[in-house]
């Protein structure tokens, strides 16, 4: 599709030389200039578009050209007005020059020439006359001849409103509110005059008029929509459709929303019904079906509202409009692609009703039936089944509908505060929502990013965080729900797919349910997390999961620091203890398991940093981590920094309850350690331990030995041997000589500085307020100060 | 409101680095919000457009080949001919651009993936998707048909107002249209009637 032609193009485009150019521009004035223009203009054209949009720095075109150009857009030929209109749109505009060329004859204004003054309009000014000029079109309404004269009015309308709301007056506004009132529900209800002349025998008799009709064939019974057909239409029919395709931008930037609880409520309420009427697989089977012969109800029941002013005039139209659409959308349309704009005016309908609904609170009555017919009379009156549709059915039925779940995390985020006040089943279905983000995670992320954290509370943090852990085999087990739908039984087996089989078998239906759960509250994890991962062992290079296991770091970052300020010293220990078991529990992705474990460490450190108590609470388990050696080999960098908060926070200073039996226990289980790691070669398949967890060990054991000195002697002995044993060369676990050095360096400093325990004790274990320096607040040696006295001195001069 | 329409590239290029992408159309709509809030001249007004376009389709380009990669799908080449075909075989996806990423408010990019180009639509948040996934899919399909993308032709780069002339029907001015397929029709024989000439 992009060959290698459109790249040399593009590349001609951007280098081609000044003079070249230069010629160009000649050659096309004096095209230009003729009479007739031929192919060969309007290729020139083209390319001049090309040249000028291939780069983003822009050119000026010599003012001869530039006018020819200009004048192009009040050409006959539609495509002269569309390559004038777009070379324009590249260039800058003349210096001076206003494009007030059109203020004398507005009918000219065409779309073309519109775009152009849109996208050169610099003023609050420019485009406030711009809309004058095209109302004013609107008012004088003249049709001469083309098609639809003045149907690209209401899109230029709107584009300003997007970006300048306040160039329409108030009189403006008024005007239009009319405008739209009158397209919106009094357009014609007969079909366009025929475009097909009869035949012999037309005449003014077989000219009837023919009402519109609905989308399933039936004759219109009511006032025109955009679901109305015809044979060719008028032209305020095409206005009724450019009408209503702004109506809700209208409402929404000139309708101004008045604050109150009450309407809140159902504003919510309609908003939700946004993502059931967006769902493609509920729309058409859980609706009643309706027979053709059902007369509108709309304008029968409306009250008259002529006496209303205008803007309450369009929000009472735009009610009964959106009142019929709503009724019309439950008809069987013939065509496919009729049946999916149902769909859209389904939505945009609701939308607008919770528009006019959340201004006027009265009207929410009259809505109950609409409501109560699309959505069961349950939905209008209670929250709960629609909570239970949105966090139940939706993630776990439609997780792999990306565009659903864009809409329903936009909604979520949306109405934060509302949800976390209000609706409990939020919080607790986060392992459903989090099915959304395990199928899709980069399209997703972002969003989770913002959402994770209001998901976190005290009650439900051990749980998500075994999720959070857990979201690579949530994707797995997602793909694996969808293949098996898929695939029939037989072929599983043929294909290998051992993790299919298992997914199917009864015996390991528990373990994947539970993935699958739907609301939290059950149980923080699983017994067979093992089984599981080795089951799912062939999923850690499919794409999804791995693109899932990329993800889950970034959010245990967030996890980590969202929960930090709500928990208390219990859940601290506890989620220690959830870091330390599966931190050899999770699925076998290599990137996925280091990353997680520098998250763990990360965090394990500024849970003990906060609450250096924690340490001694959880000594045991710390301890049986620090103990086993195999821990140095698989999980290098959690176990130094367990070693590391051993020692660091092992003491009377950090926690009363710290005996010496304790610390000279921890100390025998890291000096096991440490002389093990230094005496042989790692185990066959291990990489020898990093110079770090070996001095971080020295370190540990040296700081106990501070607080307990009858230690002193063991560490002291242990350092100097280590000395000597390294004076011989290498050693086998230790495969680099300068990382080498630098471990019998740090000995020594240990070492000589063990030599004096009371030294040593006062730098290995410094009181609190040593470690937490005043230096930015204490005024007298404040940096703030000395960089101000230091400036001031030197600018002086 | 449809901020931008782009067709760019979403397979690797040897021009460019891994994540570029090639613009081969673009058109945005409505007067530029960058001004508004700085005192930017217009050459500065339309350099920074045409980065934050670039910077769109980078992420697109990086949605299309993650999804793709995630899907397991394997790209058919379709010849030209079967551009029904190749539409329904093309992939689609939104993405959140946060606010400041490249525009000013959060916008959402829709986009389908066909073969090795994007077409994107970016729309304003409070935006009907259903109803502009169904215009971008119109939009695509004509451009597919009309242009010949799917053979080998520049005709993209030499014949964008056929997509100027489309898109002032089907998406004038960046307003998308409730259109039942009679309205749908008649715009359609416009098209058809300009794409002749």
């Amino acid at each position: 599709m992009f060959s290698h032609g459109s790249e040399s193009l593009i590349k001609q485009a951007r280098e081609i030389q000044e003079s070249e150019l230069q010629k160009f521009y000649s050659r096309l004035v004096k095209l230009l200039q003729a009479k007739e223009h031929s192919h060969e203009t309007v290729d020139s054209l083209q390319r001049l578009h090309l040249i000028l949009s291939a780069t983003k720095y822009a050119r000026t075109l010599p003012p001869e050209l530039h006018k020819r150009v200009l004048s192009l857009l009040s050409s006959p030929s539609e495509q002269l007005q569309v390559l004038g209109s777009a070379v324009l749109r590249e260039t800058l505009p003349l210096s001076g020059q206003e494009l007030n060329y059109n203020q004398e004859n507005v009918s000219q204004l065409n779309s073309h020439a519109a775009a152009l003054l849109l996208s050169q309009a610099r003023s609050t000014a420019d485009l406030s006359s711009l809309c004058a000029q095209l109302l004013r079109g609107l008012e004088s309404r003249q049709s001469d001849g083309s098609a639809h004269p003045l149907t690209h009015t209401l899109p230029v309308l709107n584009t300003v409103l997007t970006h300048r709301p306040e160039c329409l007056t108030e009189d403006h506004v008024t005007l239009l509110s009319k405008k739209l009132v009158d397209w919106l529900r009094y357009a014609s209800i007969t079909q366009g005059g025929c475009a097909s002349s009869g035949g012999f025998f037309t005449g003014p008799r077989s000219r009837q008029p023919v009402p519109t009709a609905e989308l399933d064939g039936t004759v219109s019974g009511d006032f025109f929509t955009v679901l109305c057909v015809g044979q060719s239409f008028t032209d305020d029919q095409w206005m009724n459709v450019y009408s209503f395709s702004m109506l809700r931008h209208w409402l929404l930037t000139y309708h101004s929303v008045s604050n109150g609880n009450a309407t809140a409520d159902t504003a919510n309420r309609l908003q939700l019904s946004l993502s059931l009427s967006h769902s493609h697989s509920f729309s058409n089977d859980d609706r009643s079906e309706v027979d053709g012969s059902v007369v509108s109800m709309v304008s029968a029941t409306s009250s008259s509202s002529r006496l209303l002013p205008p803007k309450e005039r369009l929000r009472e139209k735009a009610f009964q409009y959106c009142q019929r659409l709503i009724e019309q959308s439950d008809r069987k349309a013939h065509k496919k692609a009729d049946a999916d704009l149902q769909k859209a005016c389904l939505v945009e309908a609701v939308c607008i009703l919770d528009c006019v609904c959340v201004e006027d609170a009265s009207l929410v009555f009259r809505t109950f039936p609409c409501i109560k017919a699309l959505f069961g009379e349950m939905a209008a009156v209670d929250c709960e089944c629609v909570w239970r549709l949105v966090f139940a059915r939706f993630p776990s039925e439609l997780f792999n509908d990306q565009f659903l779940a864009h809409e329903l995390l936009r909604f979520l985020q949306l109405n934060l505060e509302s949800l976390q006040l209000r609706v409990p089943q939020y919080i607790r279905s986060f392992p459903n929502l989090l099915k959304l983000l395990a199928w899709d995670s980069p399209a997703l992320m972002d969003d989770f990013v913002d959402l994770l954290p209001s998901l976190v509370t005290a009650g439900t943090a051990v749980e998500l965080l075994h999720t959070l852990l857990d979201l690579p085999c949530l994707s797995a087990t997602l793909v694996l729900q969808h293949r098996s739908a898929s695939l029939p039984i037989a072929e599983s087996s043929a294909r290998g797919l051992l993790s299919l089989d298992a997914f199917r078998s009864p015996s390991f239906r528990g373990l994947f349910l539970f993935l699958l759960r739907g609301e939290a509250g059950s149980g923080d994890t699983i017994d067979r997390l093992n089984t599981l991962h080795e089951l799912l062992a062939e999923a850690a290079d499919w794409p999804r999961v791995v693109q899932c296991s990329q993800s889950v770091p970034v959010l245990l970052h967030i996890f980590f620091n969202t929960v930090i300020t709500i928990a208390d010293e219990k859940l601290f220990a506890h989620l220690i203890l959830v870091m330390l078991e599966r931190s050899s529990l999770l699925l076998n992705i290599p990137k996925y398991i280091t990353e997680t474990h520098r998250v763990f460490s990360c965090h394990l450190l500024k849970f003990c940093k906060l609450h250096p108590s924690l340490v001694v609470d959880q000594s045991h388990e710390l301890l049986e981590f620090a103990g086993a050696t195999a821990n140095v080999y698989s999980k290098e960098e959690i176990y130094t920094h367990v070693v590391w908060v051993l020692g660091e926070y092992l003491s009377v200073s950090c926690d009363s309850r710290c005996s010496v039996k304790l610390i000279t226990s921890c100390f025998e289980a890291l000096e096991a350690v440490l002389f093990e790691i230094t005496s042989s070669a790692p185990p066959p398949g291990a990489v020898c331990p990093a110079p770090r967890v070996v001095t971080t060990l020295m370190s540990a054991l040296a700081k106990l030995a501070s607080r307990s000195h009858d230690l002193i002697p063991r560490v002291s002995l242990f350092l100097s041997k280590l000395r000597t044993v390294t004076r011989g060369g290498s050693v086998a676990w230790c495969s680099d000589e300068d990382d080498l050095v630098a471990i019998v360096t740090r000995g020594e400093e240990l070492w000589s500085l063990l030599k004096s325990p009371g030294v040593a004790q006062s730098v290995l274990t410094p009181p609190q307020h040593v470690m937490t320096p005043r230096w930015h607040r204490d005024t007298n040696v404040a940096t703030p100060l000395q960089l101000r006295a230091l400036t001031n001195l030197t600018q002086s001069q | 409101m449809v901020r931008c329409f782009l067709i760019h590239t979403v397979c690797p290029l040897a021009a460019l680095g891994p994540g570029d992408s090639r613009i081969l159309y673009c058109r945005v709509f409505g007067p530029d919000e960058a001004e508004r809030h700085r005192q930017l001249s217009p050459e500065e007004a339309r350099a920074l457009q045409k980065e934050k376009t670039a910077v769109v389709a980078r992420q697109v380009r990086c949605s299309v080949s993650l999804s793709r990669e995630a899907s397991g799908r394997l790209l058919v080449e379709a010849v030209p001919g079967e551009e029904a075909l190749a539409l329904q075989e093309a992939d689609s996806g939104v993405v959140r651009l946060r606010a400041g990423d490249p525009f000013t408010e959060e916008t959402s990019a829709l986009w389908l993936g066909v073969q090795s180009l994007g077409f994107t639509l970016v729309c304003e948040p409070h935006e009907n998707l259903l109803l502009a996934e169904g215009t971008l899919r119109n939009l695509t399909r004509h451009c597919l048909e009309h242009l010949h993308m799917l053979g080998q032709g520049s005709e993209v780069l030499l014949r964008s107002n056929r997509i100027d002339a489309l898109l002032s029907r089907l998406l004038p001015h960046g307003q998308l249209l409730f259109l039942n397929h009679r309205f749908a029709q008649s715009l359609e024989k416009e098209v058809a009637a300009y794409m002749a000439k």
